[in-house]
């Protein structure tokens, strides 16, 4: 296969990396080469947060360029929106519709945009909004926000459903097993 | 064999183990941080944070001059604090393997500079080597300990933030388990008196002669065939960009940066019509192949100096025309990286922003002060500079009369003990007067929440002696040191107003635990809406729990349930009592 690229977006917090992790054991599991490029240190406190997983037959590069994506997994709407340019004409977004401050919004110097949701659905045919923070509530804990979205992007991925949960049961703690399973499965139901 | 995904930090690690290495020593420090975290987890080895690099890279000297193979790990900064044990040890040459993994940091995703290692290198005539994915970091950590054993010679083992933090597949290699060779004991060789030393150079030069021969054939230098339009010369993560980009091209991949194979870089050089040198930062590659007298077409001439390559960046810059690009959405608001909720610096920010104080800044968590609302941090060069800075500044505003206020430092715990103490024995020594305050969180916050002197335990967590932060300020003579609140801001506003007034250092220690660390969670608070007057005070606190709804004349604040913690900074800001935990 050629090479599959997803960029996964986000707050510095919300546990963008996890999810990607999950994507890169699945595809190898696959049998695939894969790589995934993530950011740590300063950019974690509450900054803008960017991962890439790519897999294929064979992988040089770990990070997806501007235009190369085949999916945006985005965990804010205006994380979603800042990364639109680097999809395919093709690429697919899957977004959790919660939205989180930015200080400068926080501290009154700036007007979080109104417009953010149609600004994306203006410039991405494949697009799939919704509300991930209730679901990752309902589900036991708002932490679980990375297991509702890639439940949700499940159909998206070019992976067999089994190799994602074997990945999940070998990636995540056994502590919370369960509790991301279901947030997972409310994920997946939400785009079926 | 058994594949894994591990980042190139936890295949350094592997590599290391593979190679039967047994003492590892590091300071935390992004991109480097993993692999020190990685070896803590392993029993039969000693791994341990060290206080600074300097001290990681002696104790890692220490254990080569012990007999058993020894690495000491940091980010490209913490090269120049290891430089002085570096640049003799090259001289004295290692007894057992030794290892220095330094990882760069381009494009300075979390780094106060973007300096280029490999100089390090030529500057010891030591050798250098790059990987170029995971697979490659864990087998070049051990060839790094071969080639460290074989030449009698420190091993620079450099990364990038890319190397270092991507992900890719590895595969277990053989695992070695090479004899403790037992303590050396040479005066010539080990005791670096002038009359000793004038001779281990001479050493070193032949050594690097003999390092050069040895690249011509190494496997770690390999010519991948191709199309001979555009040959290229390229190493570490350039390579993987390189093969993206032009995946016909014939390449020269440098697996050790320094010292060069001259021969084989001319044999490559007239094999290609084009010759390009891909390589981010510095042009260390191309000059030294340009001084072989080598024509170099596509180099620095067209790449950048500054900042991370891409595979687009590589294939727009040496075709020179321009890739389509969509445009990215226009005016999005930036967001910058900011405390967490619950954070103790935001306390200390929120009265150093109000008293409009000078500070003198450093290297964590709590530089991000130096942002809005605060702006409340005026200099941050590197680890430990805030307090002998501050001691400058006091010195300079002196001298130049007027009756300005003195100024402030804020360091975090790891940092002074890194290398804060020693700037606060100079201050108090000297006569300074200034006000130093610790922002001990009793943790490493920015790098991810590691062990150090003073939280009591190992890297391997378990218990250790604890160091006393104000007992050893004390011990060093200053006269005044208190113990603040970081949360009462009411308390601590006095408290620094007294300082302010008297002569003399200052030390005032604030002993809140980062909430992320040790995962504090209080109840969140909720605003009353009716008694809410809009009047945004409580924004100065700067935190991303609240905002501010427009409504009428002015409006109302709220607090995000979800990401509150309940620390309480923007309630006792509020003078309408509006903040309550439910």
């Amino acid at each position: 296969m050629s090479v599959f690229n997803i960029l996964i977006s986000g707050v510095g917090g919300q546990g963008v990396l996890l999810t990607s992790k999950i994507i890169a054991e699945a595809a190898l599991l696959a049998g695939l080469d894969v790589k995934q490029s993530e950011v740590h240190g300063m950019a974690q406190r509450g900054g803008s947060v960017l991962s890439q997983v790519r897999f294929g037959e064979k992988v040089f590069s770990p990070i997806v360029t501007e235009g190369e994506a085949d999916l945006l997994i985005g965990f804010e709407p205006l994380e979603t929106a800042r990364y639109l340019h680097f999809l395919k004409d093709d690429g697919a977004v899957i977004y959790n519709t919660r939205t989180i401050g930015t200080i400068g919004v926080s501290i009154g110097a700036q007007q979080y945009p109104a417009d953010v949701n149609e600004v994306i659905k203006s410039r991405v045919k494949k697009v799939m909004p919704f509300d991930g923070t209730q679901l990752a509530v309902t589900a036991g804990d708002k932490r679980t926000l990375n297991l509702v979205l890639l439940g949700a992007a499940l159909s998206s991925l070019p992976l067999k459903e089994q190799f994602i949960l074997d990945a999940i049961v070998n990636t995540v703690p056994k502590k919370v097993l369960e509790i991301n399973q279901k947030a997972f499965a409310a994920g997946k139901v939400q785009n079926t | 064999m058994k594949k894994a995904i591990l980042s190139g930090n936890e295949a350094i690690a592997r590599g290391f183990l593979e190679a039967g290495g047994k003492l590892a020593a590091a300071y935390p420090g992004t991109p480097s941080t993993e692999v020190l975290e990685t070896l803590s987890r392993h029993k039969g080895i000693h791994a341990e944070w060290s206080v600074n690099e300097k001290v990681a890279l002696e104790v890692a000297i220490g254990g080569a001059l012990s007999g058993v193979r020894s690495m000491a790990c940091m980010k490209h900064v913490g090269v120049n604090v290891a430089a002085d044990p570096l640049m003799t040890a090259a001289y004295t040459g290692i007894h057992a393997g030794l290892v220095l993994m330094a990882a760069d940091d381009p494009g300075m995703f979390s780094s106060q500079n973007e300096q280029d290692t490999r100089h390090f290198a030529r500057l010891g005539k030591i050798p250098c080597i790059e990987p170029s994915d995971s697979s490659e970091s864990l087998q070049y950590a051990k060839a790094a300990f071969s080639l460290s054993e074989s030449f009698d010679t420190p091993v620079i083992l450099r990364t990038t933030t890319r190397i270092s933090h991507c992900k890719s597949v590895v595969e277990d290699g053989a695992s070695e388990s090479p004899a403790g060779r037992g303590l050396a004991r040479d005066f010539g060789k080990y005791v670096m008196l002038p009359g000793n030393a004038q001779k281990r150079h001479v050493f070193v030069e032949d050594r690097l002669v003999r390092l050069r021969d040895w690249a011509e054939t190494s496997p770690l230098n390999r010519v991948i065939g191709g199309d001979s339009e555009i040959g290229f010369i390229t190493s570490g993560i350039s390579f993987q960009y390189v093969r993206e980009a032009f995946p016909n091209a014939a390449v020269l991949k440098l697996g050790m940066t320094f010292p060069l194979p001259e021969k084989l870089i001319k044999k490559f050089a007239s094999s290609v019509m084009k010759l390009a040198v891909v390589e981010e930062l510095d042009p260390f590659l191309e000059e030294q192949v340009r001084a072989m007298g080598v024509t170099v077409h596509f180099g620095k001439n067209v790449l950048p100096l500054c900042g991370e390559f891409s595979q687009r960046l590589v294939r727009e810059k040496i075709s020179g025309s321009p890739l389509p690009a969509k445009a990215p959405v226009a005016g999005l608001l930036m967001r910058p990286p900011t405390f967490c909720p619950g954070c103790s610096h935001r306390g200390l920010y929120t009265v150093l922003a109000k008293l409009k104080l000078h500070v003198s800044g450093d290297i964590g968590c709590y530089t991000l002060g130096a942002l809005p609302p605060f702006s409340s941090m005026h200099t941050c060069i590197c680890m430990g500079a805030s307090i002998s800075a501050a001691h400058g500044m006091a010195k300079g505003l002196a001298l130049q009369g007027g009756s300005q206020q003195k100024p402030v430092a804020v360091i975090g715990d790891s940092t002074f003990l890194h290398s804060g103490i020693t700037g606060l024995i100079n201050m108090v020594y000297n006569g300074g007067d200034a006000i130093v305050i610790v922002m001990n969180n009793d943790t490493t916050g920015m790098t991810g929440g590691q062990e150090h002197a003073g939280t009591g335990r190992s890297a391997q967590g378990s218990e250790a002696p604890r160091l006393d932060i104000a007992k050893l300020c004390q011990a060093i003579g200053a006269k005044r040191v208190r113990e603040i609140d970081s949360y009462n801001i009411k308390e601590l506003e006095k408290i620094v107003k007294e300082e302010l007034a008297e002569k003399g250092p200052s030390v005032l220690i604030s002993n809140q635990p980062c909430v992320l660390r040790y995962r504090v969670s209080k109840k969140a608070y909720a605003v009353e809406k009716a008694t809410c007057k809009g009047c945004k005070l409580c924004l100065k606190a700067g935190c991303i729990a609240l905002s501010f709804t427009p409504e009428g004349k002015t409006g109302f604040v709220t607090i995000d349930p979800l990401l509150c913690n309940g620390c309480g900074v923007c309630a006792q800001l509020c003078t309408t009592g509006a903040m309550t935990q439910p």
